[in-house]
């Protein structure tokens, strides 16, 4: 490979004696400091949990369950998701629903929100709008590891209807 | 006066001086400076920890203060495994009190006049030999931080107590000779002396202008702030020289170089800036050339004080504006450019001296 030669600006005598370059940029810091004192008008910090930043429509936020049309978990424990987690996080109990076309539920349905890396594989493999992660919300701290893996119980309070299809071809 | 009343009278003034002013600008400096700072870059800076939670002016920049102070108290206090545990624990000090023994000679106020008779009330003790004492203590701190370092058996603490000795020493010179030039032209190295010329002539800064900004150059590579800050460069080493340093301790050491800051702060302004003169004010005196105080003596302190803000202030807004130099550079400006320009500066100054007399 060829060597390439950058060319390096030349300085002229002004900048290489270095000190009216020096005031030049106190100038800068100056103007700044004395405009955020008196006016705060180019401060742009967020006082952030008083003053929150709306999320992007896509930002990928905590789980949630969707609900079937009678309130009941929409999840077929068809272990998709868990499949394709990369994290391994998701670990689902399935179990009879006792219905023909829908043959199974979850028993239970846990994400280990510590080991998620929230890429949202889960809900894309979802094949019937079951698991989502549109609650735009971030994981609460906690003082326990344990409170971390969310259950179903909790992933259904903050469910919703869903108009999507449910189940395969033909239903 | 007998000599106990002396050492009596300089002990109440050291401490009244020393813990009542320097130690107090020092900590709201800590602060001041994240504000400063913030506000530079359009931000806010510390802005939440109130007193009891109450909102008041100035209730978030005491309580600020308060809880670092808590925090560093109690705080763990960690030792490296295979650290010199007396040097160790000497560090923090040994840095520290050359930088409160600075202002044993500063006057905050004015004095007798050169050649009269008398007591000096604002100044802890009236050593002849004057500035050059200060400067034989500031070049002790170069222990404080280079023991500290090379005591806690750290790479990165090491590297930055060789850092602070080479750069302190390169600079010392500099700073020394840019005072040089003062002390020639006011015959004197008592800044009560040369304050008073100052307000006979003219103040330092018109009379030495090359002088004044090589003294600045100077002054902030020895208090080892950016531009200069190769010692505690924290992309590099962590915090170089104290990396291995936690709660009181670490705060010892950040305390020394922020009074450090102020001691510069009043050399400047004692040589540079007039001292505790008033612009266009006659200081009335009595016939054996003692100052007659009144409240003109109160406006007098209070102006020292405000240059020294200023002069503060300047090297904060310095600190936050220049990105740090490489090592290199830094030795090829002090020694290769400062030097011999403040060496050129004194021969100017004598040949312009020898040529108007
Ligand atoms: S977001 Fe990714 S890592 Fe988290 S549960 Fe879904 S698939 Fe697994
Ligand atoms: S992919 Fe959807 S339906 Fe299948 S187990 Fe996961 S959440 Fe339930």
């Amino acid at each position: 490979m060829a060597t390439i030669h950058v060319k390096r600006p030349e300085l002229t005598f002004a900048e290489k004696l270095y000190i009216p370059e020096v005031v030049k940029g106190l100038a800068v810091t100056t103007r700044q400091l004395v405009k955020n004192v008196f006016t705060r008008k180019d401060i742009t910090t967020r006082q952030y949990p008083e003053e929150k930043r709306p999320y992007p429509d896509r930002f990928r936020g905590r789980h949630r369950l969707m609900w079937d049309d009678d309130k009941n978990v929409r999840c077929v424990a068809c272990m998709l998701c868990s499949t394709a987690c990369p994290a391994n996080c998701i670990h689902i109990v399935a179990g009879d629903r006792g219905d023909d076309k829908v043959e199974k539920y979850p028993v239970s349905f846990e994400i280990d929100l510590l080991v998620c890396i929230y890429c949202g594989f889960c809900e894309e493999a979802c094949p019937c709008d079951a698991i989502r992660m549109d609650s735009g919300k971030h994981p609460l701290p906690s003082f326990s590891r344990d409170k971390q893996r969310i259950r179903k119980v909790q992933l259904l309070e903050e469910g919703d209807f869903s108009i999507a299809r449910r189940g395969g071809r033909g239903t | 006066m007998s000599v106990g009343e002396l050492i009596l009278f300089g002990i109440i003034k050291f401490i009244a001086i020393v813990f009542g002013w320097v130690m107090l600008v020092a900590t709201v400096l800590t602060l001041m400076e994240r504000k400063q700072s913030a506000f530079m870059q359009n931000r806010v800076g510390p802005n939440r920890a109130f007193v009891f939670g109450k909102k008041f002016p100035l209730s978030a920049f005491i309580g600020h203060l308060l809880s670092d102070a808590l925090k560093v108290l109690v705080k763990e206090d960690f030792e490296p495994p295979r650290a010199n545990k007396w040097l160790h624990l000497l560090g923090p000090g040994i840095a520290v009190i050359p930088a409160w023994l600075l202002w044993v000679v500063i006057p905050f106020g004015p004095g007798p006049m050169p050649g009269a008779e008398g007591d000096h009330p604002f100044l802890i003790a009236n050593l002849n030999v004057g500035v050059l004492f200060m400067f034989a203590v500031m070049s002790l701190s170069v222990y404080g931080a280079t023991l500290g370092a090379w005591a806690s058996n750290s790479a990165y603490s090491l590297l930055g107590g060789l850092r602070t000795a080479a750069q302190m020493i390169s600079y010392e010179v500099t700073l020394g000779l840019n005072l040089v030039g003062v002390f020639m032209i006011f015959g004197s190295t008592r800044l009560n002396d040369i304050i008073w010329g100052q307000g006979q002539s003219a103040w330092g800064i018109f009379l030495q202008p090359v002088g004044f900004v090589l003294f600045l150059v100077a002054s902030i590579a020895e208090t080892k702030r950016a531009p200069f800050d190769l010692p505690e460069a924290e992309s590099e080493l962590a915090a170089g020289y104290f990396t291995e340093y936690s709660s009181m301790r670490f705060a010892v050491y950040s305390l020394g170089e922020f009074i450090g800051i102020v001691a510069v702060a009043a050399v400047a302004v004692c040589c540079f800036l007039g001292g505790w003169q008033i612009p266009w004010v006659e200081t009335p005196v009595d016939a054996s050339g003692v100052p007659i105080y009144g409240w003109l003596t109160v406006a007098q302190i209070a102006i020292f004080l405000f240059k020294m803000v200023i002069f503060i202030w300047l090297q904060m807004q310095i600190r936050w504006t220049l990105p740090r130099f490489r090592y290199d550079q830094l030795m090829k400006l002090g020694w290769l450019y400062l030097l011999p320009l403040s060496l050129l500066n004194l021969v100017v100054t004598a040949i312009i001296m020898y040529a108007v007399r």
